[in-house]
């Protein structure tokens, strides 16, 4: 680690760099379950689609040369699960958490037995550039470089906040979400909303999925996902809902992943495991917190985990 | 044909069709990677059934199976998707080994040690779960993500364990506990590998059916499960139900942490947290909750788990082909769920119209 001749100051600037590295996953996962939730149907297998993500990035990227090629591919992986998914848990009577947790291990299943080639050899990584050029710490300039992608995730949150407050489509997506009945009366198709819903979201998870194998950690291994798929739904309640927020829950997540490598390089390693924990425990904190048996959570879709007829 | 058989026909039959189905769409994946997809159903069927001493692999992959399904399929009986199996397997695993360490320590015999791990293993397990039933019914929290939450809380648990206060010096590549003496360790079948661990899941599955289909306890809990807001009215304690069958879901998961540990690994380490939680998840989601079911299913699922080192050595197939049939086969019994009264053969009909036969033959086969 670079921030190891910095001291105890390594400890600060190792959990900033940390949330600028650890956050993209969270980000593109979190927008794309948001955008799935909004219009009523959980999607509980973005783990998978991370890890498919991750594997087809990486492999397209090793064998063309061009990461950006990997970073579609990626996207295009995850719409294909995505349509899996659409098509099954609109199925009557089919559970949407379970189809969610067969699409776990269908599509971590495909991205091993399809990347098992690739993990050896080391495919070229995304550029990318410093925030801090005009420093002359190497330390500080290597600690927070970032990547493109997590500027197009930032962009992404307002845009989709602008997309369901001020487009037709956005209203289409929270009424089928919030209202079925309704949205069938006036004459939608509950299906194709949907569909297109849980594809779209299912193509930005695939895109974080290429955000670990292209530029942190950087590699395709079996283990380069650390169940950040499966968060992408306790940190969109957390969200409540909101576009904008999930960008500040992802922020938060990925400092709360830094914080035990980063006690590590100051050689506070006494509960390193359960620090890597902390995301985890932090979500559940915040669900027995906000979560009551006397209301439902402000932000909520209606529909969100009904069964349909 | 009555109506009743037909009905029963059905729920025989159309899990069978989507395995055959599965079976078919696995085929022309292993046809795509190459692979000749009859020789991959003759591998998986030998290293699953194919002789006595591979039945005897399955049967040992199916036990953790039976009871880890347990977890899923208790609470789903009162409307509760809990998936917590993985961490309620590693706490039980852990205690158990706590359990075991420190009783054998004080000398105890042999049945006594085993009879504390037992304990130990359903205690830690059961509290575990019973702690999502609480959040659920007390604070409105979501049983199936915080139960998943809580997997990972519970892994993480481990881990710091093994590498801090219950690290084994000895343990150096793999950090674990110390080893459970092996005069402690769960015996085996009579003239077999297969350890007790089996019998406990059968005994467990049987239990868990007699307690939900034919006692009070069972029906005010299929009763919550179906209306809560009915169960209330009838006076019925859903809270203490809730904690209830979350506590003996967890305990059974516990059970096979202690399984797995007192007659398999003999200590606790990263080698509990192996994939059965969500093969209970799986096996409980295709058994349609019913622990019966459940422990024919765990038997299958065993089989297609044990076949996984024969199709890398044979076919030239990654490990993780066993996962992929897995996701196909749940995929397509998710999928078979949405046929039920759907398909004309199984639908009653007026009297006067004779049944056809053959759909009797077909599913003896």
């Amino acid at each position: 680690m670079a921030t190891e001749a910095l001291g105890w100051w390594g400890v600060p600037l190792a959990i900033v760099a940390g949330t600028l590295r650890g956050s993209v996953p969270f980000l593109f996962v979190s927008l794309g379950e948001c955008l799935t939730e909004k219009s009523g149907k959980i999607n509980l297998g973005l783990e998978g689609t991370l890890l498919m993500g991750a594997m087809s990035a990486y492999a397209i990227s090793f064998l063309t040369g061009s990461p950006w090629l990997g970073v579609v591919t990626a996207g295009v992986a995850g719409l294909f699960l995505g349509l899996i998914h659409g098509w099954l848990s609109q199925q009557p009577r089919v559970n949407d958490v379970a189809v969610g947790i067969a699409m776990i291990i269908f599509g971590s299943g495909l991205a091993f037995f399809l990347g098992k080639p690739f993990i050896q050899p080391s495919a070229p990584q995304l550029p990318t550039f410093s925030l801090a050029g005009w420093t002359q710490i190497p330390q500080l300039e290597s600690a927070l470089r970032i990547s493109p992608l997590f500027i197009l995730g930032v962009a992404i949150a307002p845009l989709m906040q602008w997309f369901f407050r001020s487009t037709r489509w956005g209203l289409l997506v929270r009424a089928v979400g919030d209202s079925p009945d309704a949205a069938r009366a006036m004459g939608i198709s509950i299906f194709k909303v949907r569909m297109a819903s849980i594809v779209a979201g299912s193509f930005l998870a695939g895109i974080g999925g290429a955000s670990l194998s292209l530029f942190y950690p950087g590699s395709w291994s079996e283990r380069i996902s650390s169940g950040q798929g499966l968060m992408a739904v306790a940190l969109v309640i957390f969200a409540r809902w909101n576009p904008i927020q999930c960008l500040f829950a992802s922020l938060l997540f990925g400092g709360a992943q830094a914080i035990g490598p980063a006690m590590q390089s100051v050689g506070i390693d006494a509960y390193y495991y359960l620090f890597n924990a902390s995301p985890y425990i932090l979500t559940l904190l915040i669900m027995v917190i906000t979560c009551s048996p006397k209301r439902t959570l402000t932000g909520a879709p209606g529909a969100l985990g009904q069964a349909q007829e | 044909m009555s109506d009743r058989w037909r009905s029963l026909l059905e729920k025989i039959c159309i899990p069978l069709g989507a395995l055959l189905a599965a079976l078919v769409i696995f085929g022309l994946f292993c046809a795509l990677a190459g692979a000749n997809p009859f020789g991959v159903y003759h591998s998986i069927y030998r290293a699953a059934f194919g002789s006595w001493s591979s039945f005897q692999n399955t049967l040992i992959q199916a036990s953790p199976l039976m009871l880890s399904a347990l977890c899923t399929a208790l609470p789903a009986r009162l409307g509760l998707v809990i998936i917590g199996n993985e961490g309620a397997l590693v706490l039980g695993g852990l205690a158990a080994v706590a359990g075991g360490l420190t009783l054998g320590g004080w000398g105890l015999p042999t049945p006594g040690v085993q009879l504390g791990m037992a304990l130990a293993g359903i205690l830690a397990g059961g509290l575990w779960i019973a702690i999502v039933g609480a959040l659920r019914h007390y604070r409105a929290v979501n049983e199936t993500i915080s139960s998943l939450l809580m997997n990972y809380i519970a892994i993480a648990f481990l881990n710091q364990m093994v590498n801090g206060p219950m690290r084994d010096p000895a343990s150096l590549n793999k950090p674990s506990t110390f080893p459970i003496p092996s005069e402690h360790m769960l015996g085996t079948l009579p003239g077999s590998r297969v350890h007790y661990g089996l019998v406990l899941g059968l005994v467990a599955c049987g239990l868990a059916y007699f307690l939900i289909q034919r006692t009070t306890f069972g029906f005010a809990a299929r009763t919550a499960g179906g209306n809560v807001r009915a169960a209330r009215v009838a006076g019925l304690p859903v809270g203490k139900l809730t904690l209830a069958i979350c506590f003996l879901g967890g305990a059974c998961a516990g059970l096979a942490g202690m399984v797995e540990v007192a007659a398999v690994h003999g200590r606790a380490n990263e080698s509990l947290n192996a994939n059965y939680g969500y093969g209970g998840v799986l096996v409980a989601f295709i058994a349609r909750h019913n622990p019966i079911a459940a422990s024919l299913v765990a038997l299958l699922l065993g089989g297609i788990l044990a076949s996984g080192g024969i199709l890398q050595r044979a076919h030239g197939l990654p490990d993780a082909t066993v996962m992929v049939f897995q996701g196909i086969v749940f995929l397509s019994v998710l999928y078979s769920d949405s046929l039920y009264g759907k398909l004309p053969i199984f639908k009653a009909r007026p009297p006067k119209v004779r049944p056809t036969p053959p759909v009797a033959t077909a599913t003896l086969v």
